[in-house]
């Protein structure tokens, strides 16, 4: 079976169907399902795939590379250029003092200098594979904590030519001079270097020049798989040309992104190169799983779990400390911590490449790479933790930091709360009007933005019953629900409602259900929040078809009226649970609004009496005959 | 040369068998703005300050409508209703229309024999415009007699159509080159049918 190249195909694939789905589904994310798909088709589990994991991974390391092109187009070079102090700064202090200290503590267990260093150097990387594929599907990518996190990764991706560098140093096969060879080309220092920076000039100049007219070249062919081929052929080729300088492909694929983030092309490139990514990066995390050799943990759980916990911990608090003296604030500060604990999976590379230089036996590098893909696995785990329990506490801690505003005396006839898209509208009309307004919000970028133009918006949870008191809503005409958020906006109706049963609620809604919940607490008038700009559109729409204004706008009403009918009456199928009566009532009610259209249609000649319609008048033989007054 | 300004006001147009046909047979005129009201203002929200603008840019006011219940479409009520405002149009200041030229054009589904004494409807359209023909008194506009179109609920064949129409673009041509005897027309009972009377 293992030696069925399809079967092999088919293996992976199942594995990435099945397990995918069912970590997405349980809120554990899609890389864990990878990983631990990966370690049930393993040798130690059920064993579909065995030894080939080494070569599956070195082609499906490709996913990184391709997933850092991806993050280079996303990422302009002006933008690279504002991060130059988190990677330089943030980024080398982490590598520096993650190695030092691991250097140290594998001197303290008995390791010997050299390869303690090297153990040090090896577990400075973090993944950049499954940190940057974790953030993304989190959407934490653009957050202060992701940043900083990204910048990190993209120094450690730097730091391995270096440190490709110095490990022949630390071997007992270190005859050789390091000014004189670099690690595995055999070239002198000065040429390499030499090649290096021509190479990466090259890539610039790809970017900025060849790429484009190539592309419009393509573009004339009209060929949608050439414009694939050539996507591939770029990422392929660039990374080719990194590797054969030695340096790391994916940072040559991110610098040739970077270059490509301002051409026109880069929606057609992402898009093109986006499955195979994913793809790839699915197989790479796959093999990190199917590689943990638990026959090994089963040997030496101590040691490995030992290796694990401390090394995590230990990147933990010096990830944190660093965030910490480089200004982040609290929540990106623990997601950086969180995410860049586990070590990486460059540290492979490494490991491999310091037993193949003597620097340490097998047996330790076997250890280490086991420890290395458990930590790997343990990120996803480390994510949900950080979501579900240190990001709620700290960032609540950073919203208590801003104290709900006080509010003096607040004694207007109109209370609004939340003061978004929604609320400013109303607000501003009744602004207009002259119509003095007590504002709440919970959004303290709204407040600021909003208080810029003069305006005072109440920084406060308008869900808080003492905070409807001092809002004014005991004398209040009117309550203005305009809130956002689903949840939210029904427990503020739901509190009006029940201490303040006077006060008129007009209410902004989500959806139907929103929209019957809320008429369910007694809320009288609700307004779907779309509703007033489709409503619109609808009637330029007709406009445009080429019906008068007049008749595009009575028509629309109509159609209005009967679907605000129909809206109560669904409302009470929903919330009897019926679902297959709720859809064919919406379904008949579709046909009823055409009929009812076709009716009022002018262009459409119905006998039907109208005031404006005379079709009977004409009808009627003897319209001279006034009905004389008896 | 005058600049004739029509006032349109006909809520359903697409059902219309003569008037669009007459507002059609003017709309290349040149000097001529047709202010179509309900497409302008399909709601009733009327532009007050563009009304004004309008009527001050014009000489002559036409008012082309449907003659329903014996006086026009809503639009046009309210138009009036909010347009001629006191001090603007009559009453002390009230002197943009002074010496400007108005007049109904309308189409009526009863035939001519009805709008008489002894006619189903008892009065002749003259009569039942009166209160046009006061409104514009009041603002000191010349109120000429109204452009008729008798019969439209049965006699709106394509030659009869035709030949209103022809009547209409003669008559907002001869309004517009001052081609028509401005003391016989504000006598007249009809514009269509006494036409040749009053054109010169």
């Amino acid at each position: 079976m293992t030696n069925d190249i399809l079967a092999q195909a088919l293996v992976y694939l199942v594995a990435a169907v099945v397990f995918v789905p069912i970590s997405k589904r349980l809120g554990l994310g899609a890389v864990l399902g990878y990983l631990i798909g990966g370690v049930v088709i393993g040798p130690f589990v059920f064993g579909f795939v065995g030894g080939e994991g080494h070569h599956v991974m070195r082609f499906a390391e490709f996913g990184v590379v391709m997933m850092l092109f991806i993050v280079g187009l996303e990422l302009r070079p002006a933008l690279l250029w504002q991060l130059r102090r988190p990677i330089f700064g943030l980024g080398g202090m982490q590598v520096l003092v993650t190695a030092l200290a691991g250097a140290g503590a594998a001197i303290g267990v008995g390791v010997a200098l050299k390869p303690a260093l090297a153990i040090g150097m090896t577990f400075a990387m973090s993944s950049t594979a499954i940190v940057l594929a974790s953030l993304t599907e989190r959407n934490m990518m653009k957050t202060n904590g992701g940043q900083a996190a990204f910048s990190v990764l993209l120094f450690q991706d730097i730091s391995v030519i270096p440190i490709l560098a110095i490990f022949p140093l630390l071997g007992v096969a270190a005859a050789r001079e390091l000014t004189d060879v670099t690690a595995e080309s055999g070239r002198p220092g000065w040429l390499s270097a030499l090649f290096v920076i021509g190479a990466v000039a090259l890539v610039i100049f790809i970017g900025r020049v060849v790429i484009r007219p190539l592309f419009r070249f393509l573009a004339t062919a009209q060929l949608r798989e050439s414009f694939t081929a050539a996507a591939l052929m770029i990422v392929v080729g660039i990374a080719f040309l990194m590797e054969s300088v030695g340096l790391s492909p994916a940072l040559g694929t991110f610098l040739a992104g970077v270059v490509l983030a301002d051409s026109e092309y880069r929606h057609e490139l992402e898009t093109d190169v986006e499955p195979f990514k994913g793809l790839l990066l699915g197989l790479f995390f796959i093999s990190v799983g199917a590689q943990i050799d638990f026959g090994l943990v089963g040997r030496e759980p101590l040691a490995i779990a030992g290796i694990v916990v401390a090394t995590m911990l230990g990147k933990l608090a010096i990830l944190h400390v660093l965030g910490r003296v480089f200004g982040l604030d609290r929540p990106a500060r623990w997601l950086l911590a969180f995410s860049l604990a586990q070590i990486g999976e460059f540290s492979f590379v490494l490991l491999s490449f310091a037993v193949q230089e003597r620097i340490f036996d097998p047996d330790l590098a076997n250890l280490l790479t086991a420890a290395v893909a458990i930590s790997m696995v343990l990120t996803p785990p480390m994510f949900i933790i950080l979501e579900r329990f240190v990001l709620p506490r700290v960032t609540d801690d950073e919203a208590d930091k801003r104290p709900q505003d006080e509010i003096v005396a607040a004694e207007t006839p109109v209370v609004i709360a939340g003061y978004g898209r929604f609320g400013q509208m109303v607000g501003r009309i009744l602004r207009a009007n002259g119509i003095p307004l007590t504002i709440l919000d919970l959004d303290p970028e709204m407040v600021d933005i909003v208080g810029r133009l003069g305006i005072k918006v109440y920084y406060g949870d308008a869900s808080r019953i003492d905070l409807l008191h001092a809002a004014g809503c005991a004398q209040a005409k009117l309550f203005v629900l305009a809130v956002d958020d689903k949840e939210q906006a029904t427990d503020i109706a739901r509190n009006v409602r029940e201490h303040f049963p006077k006060l008129e609620i007009l209410a902004r809604c989500r959806d139907r259900p929103h929209y019957w919940e809320l008429r369910s607490l007694g809320v009288k008038r609700v307004f779907r929040e779309t509703f007033g700009s489709a409503y619109e559109t609808g009637i330029a729409a007709l406009e445009s078809l080429g019906y008068r204004a007049h008749t595009a706008l009575r028509l629309a009403r109509k159609w209005r009226d009967h679907e605000e009918d129909v809206l109560e009456e669904l409302g009470e199928i929903w919330g009897s649970g019926d679902r297959d009566g709720y859809f064919a009532r919406t379904r008949n009610a579709m046909d009823e609004a055409e009929r009812l259209m076709r009716q009022e249609d002018p262009k459409v000649f119905v006998e039907r009496d109208a005031g404006w319609d005379n079709e009977s008048l004409r009808a009627d033989p003897e319209p001279t005959e006034a009905a004389e007054p008896s | 040369m005058r600049r004739i300004l029509i006032q349109f006001a006909h809520p359903v147009l697409e059902r219309s068998r003569v008037n669009r046909h007459l507002i059609e047979a003017v709309r290349d005129l040149p000097n001529v703005t047709i202010n179509d009201l309900y497409e302008l203002y399909p709601d009733l929200a009327i532009d007050v300050a563009r009304e004004q603008k309008l009527l001050d840019d014009h000489d002559a006011i036409v008012f082309q409508h449907p003659f329903y219940w014996y006086s026009c479409p809503a639009i046009l009520k309210e138009w009036q209703d909010l347009v001629l405002e006191h001090g603007w149009a009559y009453g002390s200041g009230g002197d943009h229309l002074r010496g400007k030229l108005a007049l109904n054009a309308i189409t009526a589904g009863g035939p001519k024999s009805a709008y008489q004494r002894d006619g189903y409807n008892r009065f002749t359209a003259r009569e039942l415009l009166s209160p046009w023909d006061q409104t514009a008194h009041l603002c000191g506009m010349k109120y000429l007699g109204p452009f008729v179109v008798h019969g439209t609920l049965k006699v709106a064949t394509h030659a009869d159509v035709h030949v209103a129409s022809e009547a209409y673009r003669k008559l907002i041509e001869a309004l517009r080159d001052d081609r028509i005897d401005l003391e016989r027309a504000a006598a007249s009972a009809d514009l269509f049918t006494g036409l040749d009377e009053v054109v010169r």
